[in-house]
């Protein structure tokens, strides 16, 4: 099953320690384990735009489209056999201890 | 198969006899359907559907002599008709591995090739931490104990949709989120037991500590805890889980072994102090002592660490085994919440120390630790902490203080049966009175445990 896993900040998780971020050794095991497919940071919510068609007219505004305390600051699409296989995939991921992570079930279309 | 007895059977034993196969065979024919299938819903209503065709089969042709492999039997051909159906529709992949594996089901008297894990399969996914709690638990009621959705929402005290939208959103879940159902492996089995126990306990607790008018629909789910629990026991047995699970089912005898003397006739709590021990029910007691010393033997040889259920059990046993209130071992009983204290770290387990510190060594060294607890501001809205001041202040002789303490307690109290119950004793507080010390029975026993959750 391939499943998102939304990279969010999070107010009231421990102050981010650059010398314990182990990305690069997370990345490196999902990949020789074939479960990392996809993944990248985002830029902050300052560099976001938000577009809504709405009566045939085009609407471009700056910023994102919630205005909240928490943000996405990255993402992965992963595969893996189940469900407890992403939580211990998202449990390793360094945000885990910074921020949060939020697993989402990819939904194909047509299914 | 249907060797049943050629006289057709009294009505009333023939609804016995569904009653008690539904209790012992629910799980099993689920769980393996389940397995089988993958498919949760189409598993439970071919199993209902089983148990209505022997209501209307049994008092014609009988019981039959294995009401098990029968029952299984039919939910099996129900399930294949229903797969054919679904199939010539729309066929879905897979679909004649799963009628191979259906067909190839045994039925006869030794029951399926590896039931027990199938049921603990069951329990697991039902209890599953990305499932919401309130889901957890109907589901466990619903799959694993065989209760009908009618009779969960009335025991929850919703509506009948509400509680099928519950279910509904739950497979839902488990089946779009990718729940694996199986018995976790070893790196997570200990966290996901924990797990089905907090729900048992949780599930105990909704029946044990319901009052008034909604106590009558509500029993029955402290009765489904321990069955389940029972069950879940017999499944771990040998297992490194098997001591919590047995310490928990001991804790849950103990509570239920005081069942009719929690309350009064008007349905006001009674304390453990003034609870009619002649009324507790001794067998219990009797079966949670052994259970909670098979329990304690088997930590020791599993060196397993300790754990709360077992400490928490060891606790009520100190109450529930005092010929009377006085005669109570509350050094024990401290000595125990200090274990607790340190296993389960929560500010309503000190609390709960406190009081047995007042009891073995007197109200001064208790509310010295109270007056700690409620300077950290951490039990800050919680009623019993006020209580329980206000309690040892009283036996201090200080009146004016322990009403004041008393007021406070009211202002927080959650429902009209603790305010009633506060009222009584605010009342007594007058200067005249004399100073008694009657810790309440929930500060003792049930609402730390309520806390942890």
């Amino acid at each position: 099953m391939e499943y998102m896993l939304f990279i969010c900040s999070d107010p009231s998780a421990p102050e981010y320690v650059a010398a314990e971020d182990s990305i690069v050794e997370w990345v490196a095991e999902m990949e020789a384990r074939g479960v990392a497919r996809h993944g990248d940071r985002l830029r902050p919510v300052e560099d976001a735009t938000t577009v809504t068609v709405r009566a045939g007219e085009v609407v471009v505004s700056d910023g994102p489209f919630a205005e909240t305390k928490e943000w996405i600051a990255g993402y992965d699409i992963i595969a893996c056999a189940d469900l407890d296989e992403a939580i211990e995939v998202a449990s390793k991921h360094p945000m885990a201890r910074f921020g949060k992570i939020e697993i989402r079930p990819v939904w194909p279309l047509g299914e | 198969m249907l060797g049943g007895d050629d006289v057709a059977p009294d009505l009333t034993d023939v609804r016995r006899a569904v009653e008690a196969a539904s209790v012992a065979e629910t799980a099993r024919i689920t769980a393996t359907l389940i397995r089988v299938t993958g498919d949760w819903s189409l598993a439970e209503d071919c199993v209902q559907d089983a148990f209505a065709r022997a209501l209307v089969d049994w008092p014609e042709r009988g019981v039959p002599g294995n009401p098990g492999a029968w029952l299984t039997t039919v939910a099996k051909n129900r399930a294949i008709d229903r797969i054919r159906n679904a199939a010539s529709e729309k066929r879905a992949v897979g679909e004649l591995a799963v009628l191979t594996e259906l067909e190839g089901l045994e039925d006869g008297s030794g029951g399926y090739r590896a039931a027990g894990d199938d049921r603990l399969s069951l329990i697991y996914t039902c209890c599953h931490p990305a499932l919401p709690l309130d889901a957890r638990v109907a589901l466990t009621l619903r799959t694993v104990a065989g209760l009908t959705t009618r009779e969960i929402a009335r025991a929850f005290l919703v509506s009948e949709a509400t509680m099928a939208k519950r279910l509904v959103r739950a497979r839902a879940k488990i089946r779009d989120a990718g729940i694996p159902y199986r018995v976790p492996p070893p790196e997570l089995i200990s966290e996901r037991t924990s797990g089905i126990m907090a729900v048992l306990y949780l599930l105990f607790n909704e029946g044990y500590s319901a009052t008034g008018g909604s106590s009558l629909v509500r029993e029955p789910l402290a009765l489904e805890a321990i069955r389940l629990t029972r069950l879940l026991s017999a499944l771990l047995k040998g297992s490194p889980q098997e001591p919590e699970s047995l310490g928990l089912l001991a804790l849950m005898l103990f509570h239920h072994a005081r069942r009719r003397t929690r309350t009064d006739a008007a349905g006001d709590l009674v304390t453990l102090e003034e609870q009619d021990r002649g009324f507790w029910d001794q067998s219990a007691i009797t079966e949670a002592v052994a259970l909670l010393a098979a329990a304690d033997h088997l930590g020791v040889s599993l060196r397993s660490g300790p754990c709360s259920y077992r400490v928490q059990a060891g606790i009520a046993a100190c109450h529930m085994t005092a010929g009377d209130f006085g005669s109570t071992d509350f050094a024990r009983v401290a000595g125990l919440y200090d274990s607790l204290a340190q296993i389960a770290p929560s500010p309503v387990v000190e609390l709960n120390r406190a009081v047995a510190v007042a009891m073995s060594q007197g109200p001064e060294a208790g509310l010295a630790l109270i007056d700690t607890l409620d300077r950290t501001r951490s039990l800050e809205g919680y009623y019993l902490l006020p209580a329980a001041k206000a309690d040892l202040l009283r036996r201090l002789g200080r009146q004016s203080e322990a009403r004041s303490e008393y007021q406070r307690a009211l202002d927080l109290a959650p429902s009209e049966t603790e305010r009633r119950y506060l009222g009584k004793r605010l009342a007594e507080a007058d200067p005249g009175a004399t100073a008694e010390f009657i810790p309440n029975e929930s500060a003792t026993a049930t609402q730390h445990e309520r806390g942890q959750e």
